[in-house]
């Protein structure tokens, strides 16, 4: 186990770790995104929206988890996580200009 | 590609269940116990008598026994006993010797049933294992944030591993001609798959449970800075009247009861607080018992004036999106649940903890088939073999030494709830001493005898020490405190047969000759085939 654990290559090392960093800290940031974008565009009353958006925000999280390591490659774990995230932004954000929240 | 999916799953199951498993273990063995935490605490607090709940009469004492000793407070608040914690517990709250200030609370323990003070031992009893499981004896809020931060983990681990699950348990029948190594993949996926709904609830729902504090992201995106406001839709309170300065005889309270229960279509009242009493504007509020509903709310309260005993107001139910979400809370802490159902929950409870324990001892498993030959094992391995033993072996002796703390501390140490926790943290802390020094199994054998030991000898103990033995309980039919000295017992019992095994097994494996090279490990980048 040990020989194996030391022939594993730099790069593979790396690439793991960043894959645990997109998990954890990408897969947040969707997760929070999709929660105010739900929270803005559901129609309920505010308190409601929140907590349906929280409530739904940690499957969100789960999803983009086993993204994360069941990817090709690393860089597509962050492309995964970032795109989605930009579009998240995109529609809470023409929800506020739109005056909805 | 589908094959590629369920090795990166697997993967992920295995390191996520591995650095998270000790933690994890801890907090659903604890967690489980406080299923049965006023169970607990009425074992550990033997001088509070159990009576036939009356809950206006127990009502009636409390008032007076405030009216005597407290009749200035700013505040009371009584806990009526119930069928599982049989305190009638009083407290109430001096009236603050500046505005704006808080007073200072007073809590004492009364005899349900003749409203005599009780000095009952000092101990925290099942609440320190409840208080254990969601704040791991940390400063707030860090212990908060770990065990959710767990549970988020908890969450990835389970789903990982019902991916993972259909094409390992076909492989591990194909691969693994041992019998040791495959019984337990055996056992943990029987204890996973068979209560998997319970597993998949009090994952999600612990993270619900802690949701305005990992995900606050949309309450700042709502609420702004305002939160108090989104509490407030929340948690409507009804609006307490200031207090009058004029004096007023408080009527009897017991009579609001019924008068709350008829707005609780026949629900029961768990707490009373009555705001300024002997005030012309005192309040009385009753908040309804937990046990009533599944769904858990916060303050669920009927609102009165205290003097006219005219309605002020009541929590009107939640919508949709609220009631969800303390379905799940509720479904967590199962107050609703009778004892059947008290029963599965534990039962469900330990299957978990099984789950966790028999996953890290696979892990360990797997890769010291290699080792065996030399008998020389990697840092790395002896590591997780420690944490093991002392996380799984050592935490369950704990468990035992904080009993025995309960009825071995005299009753007059000052500290005494705080050196029982002591006991349970030195135990704790020796167990990684011993399994440092000793031989992997032998530590696991002698620390499980010794556990062993300490809940068999028990319920003898309970009888050495108090006049509520199984001898009596059993005939009063207190199964409270009797179905604790013999869950012990049971315990005890499987720990004993747990330590025989390894004593067993560990004769066989030197006869045995070393197994087949296991596969490689699983690696994310190198499946691209």
């Amino acid at each position: 186990m040990k020989g194996k654990i030391a022939s594993l290559p730099m790069s593979y090392r790396l690439a793991v770790t960043s894959r645990v960093l997109a998990a954890v800290f990408g897969g947040y940031l969707v997760a929070a995104l999709a929660s105010v974008t739900l929270t803005m565009w559901l129609p309920l009353s505010r308190a409601e929206a929140v907590v349906t958006g929280m409530t739904i925000s940690f499957l969100v999280y789960l999803v983009a988890v086993l993204w994360c390591f069941a990817c090709r490659t690393a860089w597509s774990a962050w492309v995964g996580l970032l795109v989605p995230s930009v579009i998240l932004a995109t529609a809470s954000g023409a929800a506020r200009g739109l005056g909805y929240a | 590609m589908k094959e590629g999916f369920r090795q990166a799953m697997a993967w992920l199951h295995t390191w996520a269940g591995l650095l998270f498993g000790w933690l994890l273990f801890a907090i659903f063995l604890t967690g489980t116990l406080a299923y049965f935490k006023d169970e607990i605490s009425h074992w550990m607090q033997p001088e509070i008598p159990a009576h036939a709940i009356d809950s206006a009469a127990s009502l009636s004492l409390a008032q007076g026994y405030l009216q005597q000793h407290a009749a200035d407070a700013s505040r009371w608040v009584i806990d009526l006993p119930n069928a599982r914690d049989p305190a009638l517990s009083v407290r109430w709250q001096d009236a603050p010797a500046e505005r704006g200030q808080r007073g200072r609370f007073t809590q004492k323990t009364l005899d349900a049933q003749t409203g005599a003070e009780i000095q009952p031992r000092d101990s925290r009893g099942g609440e320190f294992f409840y208080r254990f499981h969601f704040q791991l004896q940390m400063p707030y809020p860090w212990g908060r944030w770990l065990a959710t931060i767990a549970a988020m983990v908890m969450f990835v681990a389970l789903i990982s591993g019902i991916i993972t699950h259909k094409k390992i348990f076909k492989d591990f029948f194909t691969f693994r001609p041992r019998k040791g190594q495959r019984s337990w993949l055996d056992g943990h996926n029987a204890v996973g798959v068979l209560v998997l709904p319970f597993h998949l609830m009090i994952t999600y729902s612990s993270l619900v449970i802690f949701m305005a504090m990992l995900m606050p992201a949309s309450i700042l995106a709502s609420y702004g800075t305002d939160r108090d406001a989104f509490y407030q839709a929340l948690f409507p309170e009804t609006p307490i009247p200031e207090r009058a300065g004029q004096a007023s005889l408080l009527p009897a309270l017991a009579p609001l009861l019924a008068k709350a229960s008829e707005q609780w279509a026949g629900g029961h009242t768990a707490r009373v607080s009555v705001i300024n009493p002997g005030d012309a504007n005192a309040t009385v509020q009753l908040s309804r018992a937990s046990s009533d509903r599944i769904a858990y709310e916060y303050g669920h309260d009927v609102t009165f004036n205290g003097v006219t005993g005219q309605l002020l107001g009541a929590t009107p139910d939640k919508p949709l999106p609220m009631t969800v979400a303390s379905g799940f809370y509720g479904l967590h802490l199962g107050h609703f649940a009778g004892p059947i159902l008290r029963w599965l929950y534990f039962i469900c409870g330990l299957a978990g903890t099984a789950m966790i324990g028999t996953g890290l001892v696979i892990w360990l498993g797997k890769r010291q088939l290699k080792h065996a030959k030399s008998g020389v094992m990697p840092f790395e391995l002896r590591l997780v073999e420690v944490l093991n033993i002392a996380s799984m072996a050592g935490l369950v002796l704990a468990v035992a030494v904080f009993f025995w703390s309960n009825r071995l501390l005299p009753l007059s140490l000052s500290g005494r709830a705080e050196w029982e926790v002591n006991g349970f943290f030195i135990a704790w802390g020796l167990s990684v001493l011993h399994a440092l020094l000793r031989p992997g199994r032998k530590a696991w054998i002698e620390q499980l005898t010794v556990a062993a030991v300490l809940f068999i000898a028990l319920p003898l103990l309970n009888a050495l020490t108090t006049a509520h033995h199984l001898g009596v309980t059993l005939v009063q039919g207190d199964w409270a405190l009797a179905g604790f000295d013999l869950t012990c017992f049971a315990a005890g019992l499987f720990l004993a047969w747990a330590a025989w095994k390894m004593q067993r097994a560990g004769l066989s494996v030197r006869v045995k000759k070393a197994p087949r090279t296991a596969p490689g490990p699983v690696t994310l980048e190198q499946r691209t085939h």
